[in-house]
């Protein structure tokens, strides 16, 4: 299974030694002083030759056209060494451009499958997940678009080639790629918690967008249709770093001695990590049948995917508490590597919505509109 | 992941159970039903399921993975497609709830040839309901520590001793009787019976009430009744053992993979979510409320991922231990039905103080007592303490509590 490849692949290049190397040096730098976290790019690009960046791209356009349930799969993995790339951005982007099929798309999607890297710039600055809420503006200029203004929390926006951005184009949304270095984009880093990754606020000022990188002129409807998949793959990175965080927890309680017992002996400290599993499970379960349901093109696709995302949520949300607490005073510092994939967890559990975001949007569905 | 493809005669048996359902589905009960086999207590209520699940039997829609010479249909891996069809039809559950998810698979592992070909045909036809007798006043999550006695005279035993919550022990013919067959050993000095109650001297069943009100379980006195000792499962001294493949049965039955089961009549988060639609909270709609909305729709992914967890479940290459998805089955789902019943109490609000007798009671009173007695589930079995035990031991490795 890619499963399998994965995680060794990834046990042998990013063991948590060098994980921690790389991004947790000193917290003065990255916190105090905003700098970088660093990120292995000569891993990246073994990542690139082993063709994870097409996974999500058709054989047509020069991919692998791996299943949903598969790549699924290969992003738990990347959860669960907490891996610092942009692989999660770049597959969440090849969604987009593979339901707006059109040519201008198909090109784009060629270039990931040759190893380029992109990612979606599609919220506003209030953090927005409903995807009208859009802060770029745009306006045609012969055959070209201008675009002005802002789209927030880019997800590695400094490490990814280009920028899938939506704009405002009257009525409508447009998708368009853009380069980083385009005339009039720039691009503001963030400073977040998440030390594994980086995120940006991109200001845009009459950035012209030629007519190929237009991808396409129904935004809305090509990004509603790739939600789903889009929200199977934060959730699948959800569940690596949820799983993580279980083992890790069960192997102190297993090894910290207190009171004569092993930590585990206990109760109160076994009975939350039998929470946290059942909890972990519920929201595996729940990604691969979204998974499946994408990949047969299923009806349900949305419910299923709003409900994997808010399942992974709330058990990473939980277990992330308890692998700090359960971990006791080692586990409050700096030393300990739980805070990594705390954060990182905390990061997804918002990014595209948390689990009480999707189940607001699954309550219409089930229960039916407010009437008020 | 999607399930694997199913064999010929698979499919086909999947055509003719929906088709047969949609054709002998039963009239409506001539009382109302309770929420689960385990509260059924008037004969009308009896008749009527055991009358049903005859005709399910013979159908060939139960049993119908057990060998044909011990009652069974002889296919493979169709009962699961059989519940599945039940519970799409909206079909009445099975009475025999013990006798089939419990009863009848323990006797398959463990029975002689003549014990299956005597006992396997009535508990899955229903004509013989089964009761259990594992719980003990003074021994409840605690198993191991049975006083029950059984003391071996010529070929029978004498059996001496006080069981309870024995769900069903008013109708049952049989029971499925662990008992100390000696003092020295805790766990070795448990054997296992089929032991006769309906009737039986020294035996006697008298009726529990619960917390709502309504009786439902019993408890059961031996005063020297005697089992033949054709009647004892498995060999002497091995009753623990025997009890193991019942609880695993049993903590996986919830869903029917015991073997039956069938689908239940009432799906309680539609049931939920109907009442919000009626009800109304400090003057406005119960569903319209944020806070309602957000609770329904917690439990309807819990009950979406203990169905997606049963698919998962087939697939050994998706979990790191076989029984991490299985023993977690019984734990969620008792909880899943609580946590539906008490958000209905919630909903109800001032109305839910009413007993079902009370005219204006929403949904004849169904939920605060549907509340109560979802305790049944999450004491039953092992309480889900005890089940939070043995995953932290077994599935995680975490030391033994003691």
């Amino acid at each position: 299974m890619l499963r399998d490849l994965a995680r060794s692949f990834l046990d042998e290049h990013l063991p948590i030694d060098r994980l921690r190397t790389l991004v947790a040096s000193d917290p003065e730098e990255v916190y105090e002083r905003g700098e970088p976290t660093q990120w292995d790019e000569g891993l990246w690009k073994q990542i690139v030759e082993l063709g994870w960046t097409g996974l999500a791209v058709s054989e047509a356009d020069g991919g692998v056209g791996f299943s949903l349930a598969g790549i699924a799969g290969l992003v738990e993995e990347v959860g669960r060494h907490a891996l610092p790339s942009p692989l999660v951005a770049t597959l969440n982007a090849s969604f987009a451009l593979r339901t707006s099929e059109t040519k201008e798309a198909s090109v784009w999607l060629g270039r990931i499958a040759d190893g380029a890297s992109a990612s979606l710039a599609i919220s506003d600055a209030s953090g927005s997940w409903e995807l009208a809420d859009c802060g770029v503006s745009a306006r045609e200029q012969g055959d070209q678009l201008v675009l002005d203004g802002s789209a927030c929390f880019v997800q590695d926006a400094f490490k990814a080639d280009v920028l899938l951005t939506s704009a405002r184009l009257g009525e409508r949304l447009v998708l368009c790629v853009v380069s980083k270095d385009a005339s009039g984009v720039t691009l503001e880093r963030d400073q977040i918690h998440d030390l594994t990754r980086d995120q940006a606020s991109v200001q845009f000022q009459d950035v012209r967008v030629s007519a190929q990188d237009v991808i396409s002129r129904d935004g809305l409807a090509a990004l509603r249709a790739a939600w789903p998949a889009i929200l199977v793959v934060v959730s699948a990175d959800l569940c690596g770093t949820n799983e993580w965080q279980l083992q890790t927890t069960v192997e102190y309680a297993k090894n910290r001695k207190q009171f004569d017992h092993q930590l585990g002996f206990f109760q109160a400290v076994k009975h939350p990590l039998v929470n946290a599993m059942v909890s972990i499970d519920r929201a595996r379960s729940l990604l691969y049948n979204a998974a499946c349901c994408v990949d047969i093109g299923a009806d349900s696709a949305e419910s299923a995917a709003r409900m994997a995302k808010s399942a992974a949520s709330d058990a990473g949300a939980f277990i992330s508490d308890r692998s700090v607490q359960l971990h006791g005073g080692i586990g409050f510092t700096w030393e300990c590597d739980v805070h990594l994939f705390f954060k990182r967890s905390m990061h997804n559990q918002a990014l595209y919505g948390d689990g009480v975001h999707q189940r607001r949007k699954l309550a219409v569905d089930l229960i039916g509109p407010i009437a008020s | 992941m999607s399930s694997k493809k199913l064999s010929d005669e698979q499919n086909e048996f999947q055509e003719y159970a929906r088709n047969w359902l949609s054709k002998n589905m039963p009239p409506p009960p001539p009382v109302r039903l309770p929420i689960s086999p385990i509260e059924v207590s008037a004969v009308e209520q009896l008749g009527y399921l055991q009358e049903w699940q005859l005709s399910c039997y013979r159908a060939g829609l139960i049993g119908c993975d057990y060998p044909t010479e011990y009652g069974g249909a002889g296919r493979t891996d169709c009962q699961r497609l059989a519940n599945q069809e039940l519970g799409r039809a909206g079909a009445p559950y099975f009475i025999n709830i013990v006798g089939l998810s419990m009863a009848a698979p323990t006797i398959l592992a463990h029975g002689t040839e003549e014990q299956k070909r005597k006992f396997i045909p009535g508990a899955l036809s229903g004509e013989e309901i089964w009761c259990q007798g594992f719980s003990e006043p003074g021994a409840g999550s605690d198993m191991a520590n049975q006083q029950t006695f059984a003391e071996k005279r010529g070929d029978e035993w004498i059996v001496n001793g006080h069981k309870v919550w024995t769900s069903l022990g008013h109708f049952a013919k049989w029971m499925i009787l662990i008992a100390r067959t000696s003092r020295h050993h805790k766990y070795d000095g448990l054997s296992y019976f089929l032991c006769p109650i309906e009737g039986h001297k020294g035996v006697t069943v008298r009726p529990l009430i619960k917390m709502t009100g309504e009786s439902g379980f019993n408890e059961v006195l031996f005063e020297d009744a005697a089992i033949p000792d054709s009647n004892r499962l498995d060999e002497e001294g091995k009753g623990w053992t025997v009890a193991m493949t019942t609880l695993t049965h049993e903590r996986g039955a919830a869903e029917g993979a015991g073997g039956g089961g069938g689908g239940g009549s009432t799906h309680p988060l539609e049931q939920l979510i109907d009442l919000a639609r009626k009800s109304r909270r400090d003057g406005v709609c119960a569903a319209d409320d944020p806070m309602t909305r957000d609770a329904i729709v917690q439990q309807a992914i819990v009950s979406e991922g203990l169905r997606q967890g049963n698919r998962r479940a087939r697939v050994p290459a998706l979990t790191d231990h076989p029984m991490r998805i299985p023993m977690q089955q019984k734990l969620v789902s008792s909880e899943l039905v609580q946590n539906i019943a008490r958000i209905g109490v919630d909903i109800a609000g001032a109305q839910s103080t009413l007993y079902k007798l009370d005219e204006k009671a929403p949904n004849g009173g169904h939920w605060p007592l549907a509340y109560m007695n979802s305790f049944g589930h999450t004491i039953a079995a092992g309480s889900n303490e005890i089940q939070r035990n043995i995953l932290g031991e077994r599935v995680l490795g975490l030391a033994k509590s003691k």
